[in-house]
């Protein structure tokens, strides 16, 4: 593989991914506005009329497209495995190529000097989050997710007496008092158990499950149900001018954690939900592109 | 839905009331975190702005711009969070005399008290929606300190046409949706709590 020509093609799916939402958040947000009424209402209309115009012009529908993050499944008899390090080269420079090109907004400055690289590109970013699964296929999920959410992101290293009621008072506190800032209606990621670093890295990854997917089993899926409803019920609104829609979804992932450390991590997606999903070919080519 | 146009009529803009949707025609001018300390401490050095302040909305958004035959183009400007900015505007319109801010998420008890000093309003559009509002962008007329601060933290003076829809969330008698709901959603909060 070509990590140059990987680069090419991935332009494409990038700006797509920046310009488009996904259909099942989109009929997320026209069901909302049917619900709402005055400024909420006033609200969706505008959201709805940005993702038009978006797709329609082919500019990203938010000026803000995150720092770029992809998430790579690969499979492990995929034939190009050898050739993973220019998946790597190729994503970078693809965000490099689809900054100037789509053009997407120099998002990566200097943590302490606050200088702009100008490139979406800093150390190990774009930060590429590698799994390996079963199977030959090599796909990949791009999640642009602006700051405005991320900056309400919370991690609480919980006393673990407090249980799952703790959970739910914390995920529901910090859903009051992040307010309208971080662009809701939210997909609220939840990452439960695991270190400090494997809940919000949980919480986000959660976030790459289509709004209105529970997770598969039932008894989280009942919870994710739960805080749904009721954070839907603190009436925060869309961009927080109160309402009836708060959050879009709740979702939540878990792993086991230590007996002593019961940590819960939270990071919301704002209504603004853009992905892209599709699968690299060993020979760079792009495949099966999905919203 | 009403529609200002600028430079801006004082006393139009001091009788905007929450809740009110409007729309703006003519310039705005965007200025975030960096732009707001520059031009403050230029002011301190006792140098003029590079135009009037008082007469335009003030854009709380890092743009997205794109330069095509030489000439800008603005690609993608939603607005961006607007309490990051409680710092400064308070200060801002005192020494300026803006008088509409237009963001996201809303701003704190020093503005809304500053916005009824100065008769002025805290508008809120939609987040995300930067393409909606490239959309009622008409030319670039003016960037400033570009080459120091880079394209999301530069000012950008751009002219627009039914640039909105901005809600009203802040207004000069001091009304605030912003602490209505806060106050709201605190009292749901604890009744959801207390159902857990």
């Amino acid at each position: 593989m070509e990590s140059e020509v990987l680069a090419k093609n991935l332009v494409e799916p990038i700006e797509k991914a920046v310009t488009t939402l996904p259909e099942a958040t989109l009929s997320a947000l026209k069901a909302a506005r049917d619900r709402e009424e005055e400024g909420a209402r006033v609200q969706f209309e505008a959201m709805l009329e940005a993702v038009e115009i978006g797709e329609k012009e082919g500019i990203p529908i938010c000026q803000d497209t995150g720092t770029p993050t992809f998430y790579v499944r690969a499979g492990r008899d995929f034939p190009g495995m050898a050739s993973l390090d220019d998946v790597q080269k190729g994503i970078r420079r693809a965000v490099q190529l689809a900054t100037e090109e789509v053009p997407i907004r120099p998002n990566t400055v200097h943590p302490l000097t606050g200088k702009n690289k100008g490139d979406n590109t800093g150390k190990l970013i774009p930060w590429i989050d590698w799994s390996v699964v079963e199977g030959s296929e090599l796909e990949v999920t791009y999640l642009p997710k602006g700051g405005g959410s991320t900056n309400m992101s919370q991690l609480t290293m919980m006393t673990p007496g407090r249980g799952l009621k703790g959970v739910k008072e914390i995920v529901l506190e910090r859903i009051a008092s992040m307010e309208g800032k971080p662009c809701p209606p939210t997909i609220v990621g939840v990452g439960i158990g695991g270190s400090a670093s494997i809940a919000m890295n949980l919480a986000k990854k959660s976030l790459l499950r289509p709004v209105g997917e529970s997770h598969q089993e039932p008894e989280i899926a009942e919870l994710e149900e739960e805080l749904k409803e009721r954070a839907n019920n603190l009436g925060v609104g869309p961009m927080g001018v109160g309402g009836k829609t708060t959050v879009l979804d709740v979702k939540i992932e878990y792993d086991y954690r230590h007996p002593a450390s019961y940590p819960v991590a939270i990071t919301p997606q704002c209504w603004a939900n853009r992905r892209i999903s599709f699968k690299i070919t060993p020979e760079g080519e792009i495949e099966e592109v999905e919203r | 839905m009403k529609t200002l146009k600028t430079p801006l009529d004082k006393e139009e803009v001091r009788q905007l009331r929450v809740n009110e949707p409007f729309k703006v025609t003519g310039k705005i001018f965007t200025a975030r975190d960096a732009a707001h300390e520059k031009l403050l401490e230029l002011e301190e050095e006792g140098e003029e702005p590079p135009f009037d302040l008082s007469a335009y909305p003030c854009f709380h958004c890092g743009p997205v711009m794109k330069k095509e035959n030489g000439v800008w183009q603005v690609v993608s400007a939603g607005p961006t969070t607007s309490i990051r900015m409680e710092i400064f505007e308070a200060e801002f319109m005192g020494k300026f005399g803006t008088r509409i801010f237009i963001g996201k998420g809303g701003m704190g008890e020093e503005t809304s008290e500053a916005l009824q000093r100065h008769g002025g309003v805290y508008a809120q559009f939609t987040g995300g929606a930067g393409s909606l509002m490239a959309g009622s962008a008409e030319e670039v007329e003016e960037v400033h300190f570009l080459e120091e601060l880079g394209v999301p933290e530069a000012i950008w003076v751009i002219k627009v046409r039914e640039f909105g829809p901005l809600l009203v969330t802040m207004d000069s008698t001091g009304d605030s949706i912003h602490r209505d709901i806060s106050e709201e959603v605190e009292r749901n909060l604890k009744q959801e709590l207390e159902t857990l």
